[in-house]
Formats: structure tokens, C-alpha cells, sequence
């Protein structure tokens, strides 16, 4: 279907489509989910923060393009020698979409709602950290942590930490009121959200007037839409296959940046042979990263460890475990592993998961090991490998950014259990001296990269395709966000 | 005629309540957790325990049954997991794209087959009846989805005559609403139609060989006149049968084409709940769409009685 689709789409670009108006001052999106609700604080999916994120809502901080830390409601702030008190100096003058004053009261309301025991933030551990929030006057917030918390001030600009008006929070899913600079105007579920420019913003003013978020899922109908002119801009686009046809129209750029995804066949370090790290090395060696990439649409960058290359602190480890399959069938004779072993790789949706699961599996059939495959749904993955961890092999993106947090649990769905690594990652949570940080994150990596917990494979690619005309989208994603505050049409 | 009535409403009733228990039970076997999905991989233990005392799935199985039935029973379908939004509004707007479709794609391939059918079946075996049994052929073995992504290459990319997909609203005006809704209801009545005409066709044939037909022709009325006023009218009742199968298909079957013009219709959101494990909204659905194949069944039977009066009196006992 696609190939067909493919040739069609190139017939009618030669036919030469007219350009739909282009109104100056409105853009239209394309996601390829829908938000399920508009509460970045009452839902993890990452849609809620590509439509709300920078645009409604805004915290303490916020993360740049680059992905720094910058200030945002909070204008400047000091930390105490020792990191455990954070002394905000709020911006003065702002209110929400309702009108509704913000001051350091919404910051303690925020914070301690995120905290309350029946609190269902999806990020509940960023606040757990937070001893108290003081208010000495209603320009300047206080927050004392328990222990010094290196990241900080990353996880509160992340929109989980969104600072809300007690006057909204209860209606904010399907009516959202913040600070920034576009008010909610409507959403028609299934469809679209829409957004106008907010004309009492305490900042610098969108450029924008008008903003409208659509839902396309389907590949053909995302590529249709924006050769037809319906969208602008498709910031994650859903169909690689059609680059090729867009690249060729001059009304379109097409660009490809980085995201936070690390894509990894995550092994389940607990279940025989896997708990042994010559097994999990040689099925490192047995990977050919850029065959896999290439198969993928050739837009990945190879990673050897947990971590994005170009990120402040990466150690360049891809060529750790180089693609040898001599080397790993000895290593797996080695380790006992008779050749026509049989092992499992679950398959989540995502096109890097299913294809990439077959590239793989042949790979393994080089060196030996049966890999069956069994695609499974986004829930069933959920359920069965994430929650109790059954599985052997699986391929999967984390998106988190800053999360090698998740090799220091006590508790995570690939077993990975190593005194050395935790000892580590508690100094690096504890550090406050940005050089100090710095080397213990190459050492945390190089760490991950000697255990091999799980086999590192990829940087997943941001495909992003939008009018010629257009500037200030973000490029790469260094969360998830489509931060419109900056954007506007060229003349 | 009562009795009649009487027995289709009970039947109504149990066939609802049968399908509200299967649907309850295959639910409760799936794996998956709605709470565990909406929180995603970042999730702690104590939330997760939170959003699911907040949803009420820390409940026994049987209470929740219990709840949901007895709230159907009072008009109450719930709310929605994963939107936080009152299901029947849910439903409400989706039923808004859906059934207009609907009802679009039906009166499209009824006006194309009812015609196409006729003319061929009366034409049998000369040049017009082969070529159009030929297109019908050829409409049937079209993917609706294909000839989608075909329609909106041609009338939405090339010529952008038609939006390529989405929905604006029927807030926007009925024109704006409707010009969304004109290509995928010809992706779905195209084939439909070209099924329809093959019926039409040989039911038409079977009544053209029929006593009273002849006997019109030998009194001496027109071929054209024994032809719509006998054989078509007596050909109806397969081709009746046939369209209320097409409208049950239509109103949740279209998943595939809502995704390819990206509509917000009761297809896609029956897919998007299972996806999600928003139960109580694939619950209510499943009811909502075995009712509605219920009702379009009852009118189909009332069709009957109104084409063939023999059915009433023998029916009706």
C-alpha cells in the first residue's frame, strides 16, 4: 500500500498542487496522537505537552531548544552553598488566562498538590525531594529540599511542574487556564485544539495569533495533508517513507534533529542466560548498529551507552562493542549457550520496534540464537514486560530525558542490579559542582556500556517537515514541546 | 402487529444484556491496565495506586458490572478514562461524523446501484450490461481505504477541491461540515455501490422472469414500464436486506477510513479506547453499536412489511 501510495504521491507533485493560502499570522499542526486530556499534570502521554507545553502552561523554568535550563516564571534564583535551599525571584505582573493574579502562592499550591498522597502526577518523583515551600512575600519562593537534587531545576520546568491557579486546576483537563503566551480556545475531540494568542502575556508576545493542533495518525493521510496544504507544519512526522517526495517540493523543508529517545533492545537481565554479561555482550557484538539504521530509514545516530550524543557530558562509547558475530558466537559458546537457542523479542508498535525487531532477529540467526518474534500492543507491553517483566528481549525508545536514574531502582523491568552503578548515580544526584557532574555522568555511562544491562542501539531520529516559510520551531527535541513562542512566518 | 413489537423488544433487552456481559468479561481477561497507560513508564507505585482508587478499578469486578449496568439502565454511560469527559458527549460528537457519513455513503450507493443494477438486468448480456458488471467487479475488489488515499490524491492534492482530511465541526456551517465528509463517503459507497448493483441486478433478473411480468408485457404495456413498476419494486426485498447490512457496517466499520481522512468518528474511537483500555468507553460502545444493529434491523423488517404486504399478514399472526 505504501509503495503504491508512494508513487502516487510523486505523480501528483508532478501534476504541480497549488499552495493553499497562507494566512501570515495563524499556523496549522499535525500530530500524530491526540492528548487524551490537557492537564499536563493529570496524564504522562506526551501529546499533553506537545500542545500545552511553553504555549499555556509555564513553570518555574523551562527548557530550552538546546536544552538548557532558562528562567521562565521565575525571573533569577540562588542556591545555598550546601544545594539545599533554592531562593526563586518571581516575575511580578503576571496573570493567568482567567485573570487569576500569580504569585508564590501558586507555586506552593502547585508543588504541594503534585506532592499530596492522592496526587496522580506521572512525575511524582520530582517533587518527593521538596522539604518545604516558603512564600516571604509574594514575589520570592523559598523551596528547601530534603537532600541536594542535582536536577532540580530541570525536573521543575518540566511540565508535570506546570504552575497552576487553585480557580482552574479542577477544569483545566478539557479547559486548560496558565500563564503563557496562547489561551486555550477549543477542542474538538478526535479532531483538532485551538489556541489564540494571549494579549495580556507578561512577556514578550506571540507572534502568532492563532495556533490549531490536528490529530493524524495514519502515514498516507499525514503526508496528504501537508502536500495538500492543510497543515504547516508536521513536527514529528509520522511517514519516513514519504521524505523522499517532500524533500522534492520546494514549498517544504524537511528537518532532521535529535531527540532524547534512546532506542535499545532492553534483555531481561534476571532470566538465564541473560544474567550472564558475556551473554549481553555478545549479543552487543552480534548488532550491526548501522546495517539497523540504515534499515530504519538511515536517520538514527548509533549510541553505545544510556545516554544522546551532543548532550553536556556524553562519552562516545559506540565503538565499545563493534559488530563482530565471530566474536560473539565464542563469547555465547563461552556462556554455554548451545547455537538454536531460542529466544523471545516482544515488539511494541512503533515502526523502530517491529522493523527493527526483524532486522535484529536475523542478525541474532547469524550468531546462532533463534529470535521469535511476538508483537505485542502498547497496553500488552505495558503490562507484561514493563510491569512484571516477562519477557527476554524487547525494543523499546526511553524518551525521558536525564533518566539513568531508572539502572540505579531497586525495582525496573530489565533486573539490572549493580551496587557499583547505584554508589555511583547517588554521588552524581548529590553533586552540585557542574564539573564534578560532568565526569560522573561519563562514568555512569561507561559503566552501563562495561554491564551492558541492555544492548544500546540508537538515537531516535526527530523527523520534522513544515513550510519553507516558516521560523522558529525547534529543530531538535529536547522534550516534548512545540513551543510556538517564537514562531512566525517569513516574508 | 403487537406481539410482533413485544417480541422484538424483549429480544432488544436480552440481546443488549448478553452482549453487555460478554463485553464486560473479554475486558476484564485482557491484559492491560487503563491507569498503568496513562501514567506511563515514569510512574511510582503510590500513584499508580491513587489513580486507580481515583477511577474506581480498585473495586471487585462484579461491583463495577453491577455499577455500570445499573447506570446504563438510567441513561448514565459514564465517564471516559482517558478523556475525563462524560461518555454520552463523547459519543454524541462522534455520532454527529458518523451518521451523517452514513447516511451520505447509503444514499450514494443506492443512487449509483438501484439504477446500475436495473439497467444492466434489463439490458442482460448486451454491451452496457457487461461494462457496468465490469466496473462492479472492479469497484469490489478496490480496498476502500485504497480508493481513499486515491480521492484525496486526485480531489485534495492535485486539485484541492476537498480538504484532505479531518473534520471542522458542524459549528462552522453545514458546508464547510459536509465538504469534509464528501470523499470518504465516496470511498465507502464506491464499493458498497458496485455489491449493491450486482444484487440489484439478479434480483431484478429473477422478477423480470416472473408470471406477472409477462402477463403485463402481453397487455400490452412498454418494456420500460412493466420493468419499473413490476420487476423493480418486487426486487426490493434482498436489496433492502442488503443496505441495512451496509448501514450497520457504516456506523462503527470505518475505522479504516477514518484514519486514512483522519476523522473523529465512533470507529476511530472505539479503536483509540481499546488502545487505551478505556473500558467503560468500549464497554458502552459495544452496547450502543449491538442496539443500533438491532434498530437498523427492526426498520429493515419494517421495510419488509411496507414492500411486501404477504409478510404482514403471514407475520402478524
Amino acid at each position: 500500500m505504501t509503495r503504491f501510495a508512494l508513487t502516487l504521491l510523486a505523480l501528483s507533485c508532478l501534476a504541480g498542487p497549488a499552495l493553499a493560502g497562507v494566512a501570515d499570522d495563524s499556523i496549522t499542526l499535525g500530530m500524530p496522537l491526540e492528548p487524551p486530556v490537557l492537564d499536563p499534570t493529570a496524564s504522562a502521554a506526551a501529546a499533553v505537552k506537545e500542545v500545552t507545553y511553553g504555549n499555556i502552561f509555564q513553570g518555574l523554568t523551562r527548557i530550552t531548544e538546546a536544552g538548557t535550563v532558562a528562567p521562565l516564571l521565575a525571573k533569577s534564583w540562588t542556591i545555598s552553598p550546601d544545594g539545599l535551599t533554592y531562593s526563586f525571584a518571581l516575575q511580578t505582573g503576571v496573570t493567568f488566562h482567567d485573570g487569576a493574579p500569580f504569585d508564590c502562592s501558586n507555586v506552593k499550591f502547585s508543588y504541594e498538590r503534585a506532592q499530596a498522597p492522592d496526587s496522580t502526577n506521572a512525575q511524582k518523583g520530582f517533587f518527593e525531594p521538596i522539604a518545604g515551600i516558603a512564600c516571604p512575600d509574594p514575589a520570592h519562593a523559598v523551596i528547601t529540599l530534603k537532600r541536594p537534587t542535582g536536577l532540580f531545576l530541570n525536573n521543575m520546568a518540566a511540565g508535570d511542574a506546570s504552575i497552576f491557579s487553585p480557580a482552574s486546576v479542577a477544569t483545566n483537563k478539557t479547559h486548560p487556564i496558565g500563564t503563557g503566551p496562547f489561551m486555550f480556545k477549543s477542542w474538538i475531540k478526535g479532531d483538532r485544539v485551538e489556541l489564540v494568542r494571549n494579549p495580556h502575556y507578561w512577556g514578550t508576545p506571540a507572534k502568532l495569533a492563532s495556533a490549531t493542533f490536528r490529530f493524524i495518525s495514519d502515514p498516507s493521510a499525514a503526508t496528504a495533508a501537508i502536500l495538500a496544504g492543510d497543515l504547516d507544519a508536521f513536527p514529528l512526522f509520522p511517514a519516513p517513507e514519504s521524505l523522499d517526495v517532500i524533500r522534492k517540493d520546494p514549498r517544504f523543508a524537511v528537518v532532521i534533529g535529535t531527540t532524547q529517545g534512546k532506542t535499545i533492545m532492553a534483555v531481561n537481565d534476571a532470566r538465564k542466560p541473560f544474567d550472564d554479561v558475556r551473554v549481553r555482550r555478545a549479543l552487543a557484538y552480534a548488532i550491526d548498529r548501522k546495517a539497523l539504521i540504515e534499515a530504519l530509514g538511515g536517520l538514527g545516530q548509533p549510541i553505545g551507552s544510556h545516554f544522546i550524543p551532543g548532550n553536556p557530558g556524553y562519552v562516545d562509547l559506540v565503538g565499545a562493542y563493534p559488530y563482530d558475530p565471530a566474536k560473539a558466537q565464542s563469547l555465547l559458546a563461552e556462556a554455554g549457550v548451545k547455537p538454536g537457542t531460542e529466544v523471545t523479542i516482544k515488539l511494541p508498535p512503533p515502526g523502530y520496534a517491529r522493523r527493527g525487531g526483524e532486522v535484529i532477529a536475523a542478525m541474532l540467526e547469524q550468531v546462532g540464537l533463534k529470535a521469535k518474534l511476538v508483537p505485542v500492543e502498547w497496553a500488552q507491553w505495558l503490562d507484561q514486560v514493563f510491569k512484571q517483566s516477562d519477557f527476554d528481549l524487547t525494543i523499546i525508545a526511553h524518551v525521558e530525558p536525564n533518566d539513568l536514574d531508572i539502572y540505579a531502582r531497586d525495582k525496573y523491568y530489565f533486573n539490572y542490579h549493580s551496587p557499583e552503578y547505584k554508589a555511583l548515580y547517588q554521588k552524581y544526584v548529590e553533586t552540585t559542582d557542574a564539573a564534578a557532574r560532568l565526569d560522573l555522568l561519563g562514568q555512569l555511562q561507561r559503566k552501563l556500556s562495561e554491564d551492558e544491562p541492555n544492548i544500546f542501539l540508537f538515537a531516535l531520529p526527530k523527523v520534522g517537515v513544515w513550510n519553507a516559510k516558516l521560523t522558529g520551531l525547534w529543530h531538535n527535541q529536547p522534550i516534548f514541546a512545540n513551543d510556538l513562542s517564537n514562531v512566525a512566518w517569513s516574508k | 402487529m403487537n406481539g410482533f413489537l413485544a417480541r422484538r423488544i424483549i429480544g432488544l433487552a436480552l440481546t443488549l444484556l448478553a452482549a453487555s456481559l460478554v463485553v464486560f468479561l473479554v475486558l476484564q481477561v485482557l491484559p492491560g491496565d487503563p491507569a498503568s497507560l496513562m501514567l506511563d513508564t515514569q510512574a511510582r507505585a503510590d500513584t499508580l495506586a491513587a489513580l486507580r482508587h481515583q477511577l474506581g478499578l480498585d473495586r471487585p469486578a462484579w461491583l463495577r458490572y453491577v455499577t455500570w449496568v445499573w447506570g446504563l439502565l438510567h441513561g448514565d454511560l459514564g465517564q471516559s478514562y482517558t478523556y475525563s469527559v462524560p461518555v454520552a458527549e463523547l459519543v454524541r460528537q462522534r455520532v454527529m461524523v458518523s451518521l451523517p457519513l452514513a447516511v451520505m455513503s447509503i444514499l450514494l450507493s443506492t443512487g449509483i446501484a438501484i439504477p446500475v443494477g436495473t439497467l444492466s438486468a434489463a439490458g442482460r448480456g448486451r454491451r452496457a450490461d457487461v461494462a457496468l458488471m465490469g466496473m462492479s467487479q472492479l469497484g469490489m475488489a478496490l480496498p476502500n481505504f485504497w480508493l481513499g488515499i486515491l480521492l484525496i490524491l486526485v480531489f485534495a492534492v492535485a486539485l484541492p477541491l476537498f480538504p484532505a482530511g479531518g473534520f471542522v465541526g458542524w459549528d462552522k456551517g453545514a458546508w464547510p461540515a459536509l465538504r469534509c465528509l464528501v470523499l470518504p463517503a465516496c470511498a465507502l459507497a464506491l464499493p458498497q455501490a458496485a455489491i449493491l448493483s450486482r444484487v440489484t441486478r439478479s434480483a431484478v433478473l429473477e422478477t423480470l422472469g416472473q408470471d406477472y411480468v409477462r402477463t403485463a408485457l402481453s397487455k400490452g404495456l412498454s418494456g420500460q414500464a412493466a420493468l419499473w413498476r413490476h420487476a423493480v419494486p418486487n426486487a426490493l426485498i434482498p436489496v433492502v436486506t442488503i443496505i441495512g447490512l451496509q448501514f450497520s457496517f457504516l456506523l462503527a466499520g470505518t475505522v479504516i477510513i477514518e484514519n486514512v481522512f483522519a476523522l473523529p468518528g465512533l470507529g476511530r474511537l472505539v479503536f483509540q479506547a481499546i488502545a487505551q483500555r478505556d473500558l467503560i468507553v468500549v464497554q458502552d460502545l459495544v452496547v450502543l453499536l449491538a442496539g443500533s444493529v438491532i434498530v437498523v434491523n427492526f426498520l429493515v423488517d419494517l421495510a419488509y412489511l411496507a414492500l411486501d404486504p404477504r409478510i404482514a399478514r403471514d407475520g402478524a399472526r
